[in-house]
């Protein structure tokens, strides 16, 4: 299985929304932290380390 | 005296003196103050109908200058309905094909190939003069075949005082004063509304801080019809954000996004904007083309509504009630479906054949549209400017992305362009029993499509009708209301896409502003008569 880089996510506005507001009031250092914890949270999700490292490359 | 605020494009209705300036006050069941974009199409509707409406403005014609340049689809239909589309259309420049840039790189470039069997592209973009212009031609065709519209150019409200069940209003022009009365006073007259000023209404919402410097060049040029966005444009002095799009005559729109602690006066020099200018027009071809500044303005912008569109017999419509960034093409475009939610409903409660409490329902359902544009207007507007070092971090991140991945760019966000909002789960629309295509379900405004002869929105609206596709029906009679029928033996694919799907037959019951209030599997007379009945607010 590859990593999806096609568009994949229903209301992409809502989506992006929705990301901002959770950092809202946040410091950098606490964004920081936030965007570290979501990465390990989605990665656990995908569980495929294929596709991981595939996302890895693709982000690079 | 009524003093001259800003220099007219097309002087369309001159002043001109009328008996009514020197009798007793007349009463007028409707007066519009404001002839701009909603003032007209409200008019022209009403009129249509047969509802003698009188509109005032304090000029005598469109006013000059860089306002509204797009006009979407919703619009179109609606002008169409009223006879004034096609000259728009002729005059309108259509395009597909936009780039969006980064500093010096082309993270993308789209193209907007438009969706088959509809009889109006997506939009054109056209100065709102003209759109004003072809209002009032449609305006005066109708005049002549006898419908009851008065346009008073030069004519200034002053103030107002509510009386019991109508409004008293102080009417300068160059002549002197004079009074008038109206049962139903309509604001149009908009952002500045002078009407909600007098009423001391509060506008309530989000002031962005940001200026934005417009230049309407002319250009002959031999440049492509396309729109070109910049985000963190690397010409000098462009600011955050840089938009270059065309409209007719040869006239190019092209948007700096300054910042907020700027010298306007010195912004404005014309040797500092032609200076902005032609670093763009050569970024991409490295040479300077001929143009001419026609126009240039610095503007700012809030995203905010009235609490409540209505105050009793005096109703808003349009900027004067709500207000959005101009990304997205959200302000004259909502203002005109809200002349075309109020116009239906205005003619019914005139007429006796609706309560007055039916104007409510214009109240919720366009507070609600002014919310959803308010809502795309601001999402638009943060990831334009990014408020925070985050939100930077992941709109950076977006457009970097996006060079490379399909899956970024439908997050690139340089606004959403306009499309009408669907009421769903409104009082005055009914139960989705066919259980249909979701782009046409009750509270949807009905999308085109191809019929044997024409289109389906030619014949559609300004009355209740009775869309009978792949079956018969027969007119329905509610509430002194007479629902015609229009029946489709063989539905073209395109409206069996938008309005059948795996269905064999369907039965629709649309409203005048053409918006669908329900639909069945088949024709039941019953049913078509308690719609009919809740859509004009009778049901209880």
């Amino acid at each position: 299985m590859s990593v999806t880089l096609t568009p994949n996510i229903p209301d992409q506005d809502g989506f992006y929304d929705e990301l901002l507001r959770a950092h809202e009031g946040l410091s950098k250092e606490q964004s920081d932290a936030l965007n570290a914890r979501l990465i390990l949270v989605l990665c656990n999700h995908i569980g495929d380390r294929e596709v991981i490292r595939a996302a890895l490359a693709a982000a690079k | 005296m009524v003093a001259v605020r800003y220099q007219t494009a097309f002087k369309l209705y001159p002043y001109h003196q009328v008996p009514a300036q020197s009798q007793a006050p007349m009463r007028h069941p409707v007066v519009m103050v404001g002839g701009g974009p909603i003032g007209l199409t409200l008019a022209l509707d009403l009129g249509l109908k047969g509802t003698p409406v009188l509109v005032l403005d304090d000029h005598e014609g469109a006013g000059l200058g860089s306002k509204a340049i797009c006009f979407a689809k919703r619009t179109l239909d609606i002008a169409h309905r009223l006879g004034a589309a096609q000259p728009m259309v002729d005059k309108g420049v259509v395009w597909n094909v936009g780039r969006v840039f980064h500093a010096d790189r082309e993270v993308y470039e789209f193209n907007l190939l438009p969706e088959d069997g509809h009889r109006y592209p997506a939009f054109i973009n056209l100065q709102q003069p003209y759109f004003e212009r072809d209002l009032v031609e449609a305006i005066e065709k109708a005049r002549t075949n006898g419908a009851p519209i008065e346009i008073r150019g030069a004519n200034q409200v002053t103030a107002i005082t509510p009386q019991d069940g109508f409004t008293t209003l102080e009417v300068d022009t160059p002549d002197g004063p004079y009074r008038i009365e109206a049962d139903y006073l309509i604001a149009c007259d908009g952002a500045r509304s002078p009407l909600r000023e007098m009423m001391g209404l509060t506008f309530d919402g989000r002031v962005f801080e940001d200026n934005f410097l417009i230049a309407d060049v002319h250009m002959k040029a031999d440049f492509p019809t396309e729109r070109w966005f910049w985000f963190d444009p690397p010409f000098e002095g462009a600011g955050q954000s840089a938009l270059l799009h065309k409209q007719p005559d040869d006239i190019w729109r092209i948007d700096f996004q300054l910042g907020w602690d700027i010298d306007r006066k010195a912004e404005l020099d014309p040797e500092r904007i032609r200076a902005r200018v032609d670093a763009m027009l050569s970024s991409q071809t490295g040479t300077v083309p001929d143009y001419e500044l026609e126009w240039t303005s610095i503007y700012t912008f809030q995203c905010r509504r009235m609490k409540s569109f209505r105050h009793g017999n005096v109703i808003f419509a349009g900027d004067s009630a709500h207000q959005v960034s101009p990304f997205g093409a959200r302000g004259a475009n909502s203002g005109v479906q809200d002349a075309d939610n109020l116009g239906w409903k205005l003619d019914l409660v005139l007429k006796g054949l609706a309560d007055d409490s039916l104007l409510d329902s214009y109240a919720t359902e366009r507070e609600f549209g002014a919310d959803e544009n308010i809502l795309n207007s601001t999402r638009a507007t943060d990831f334009l400017t990014p408020k925070t070092q985050t939100s930077r971090l992941f709109r950076d991140a977006v457009l970097t992305l996006a060079e490379r991945h399909t899956f970024a760019r439908p997050l690139v966000n340089s606004g959403r362009l306009s499309v009408p909002c669907t009421y769903d789960g409104f009082p005055h629309f009914g139960l989705d029993a066919l259980n249909g295509p979701a782009v046409t379900r009750p509270g949807a405004a009905c999308v085109d499509a191809p019929v044997k002869d024409g289109f389906l929105l030619d014949d559609l609206g300004g009355t209740f009708t009775i869309l009978a596709l792949g079956c018969a029906a027969e007119v329905v009679s509610a509430q002194g209301i007479d629902a015609a029928v229009m029946e489709i033996t063989n539905p073209s694919d395109a409206l069996t896409r938008r309005y059948l799907g795996d269905a064999k037959q369907a039965v629709y019951l649309i409203r005048p502003d053409q918006h669908v209030v329900a639909r069945w599997p088949g024709f039941d007379a019953d049913a078509i008569a308690s719609a009919i009945a809740r859509a004009i607010g009778k049901d209880s």
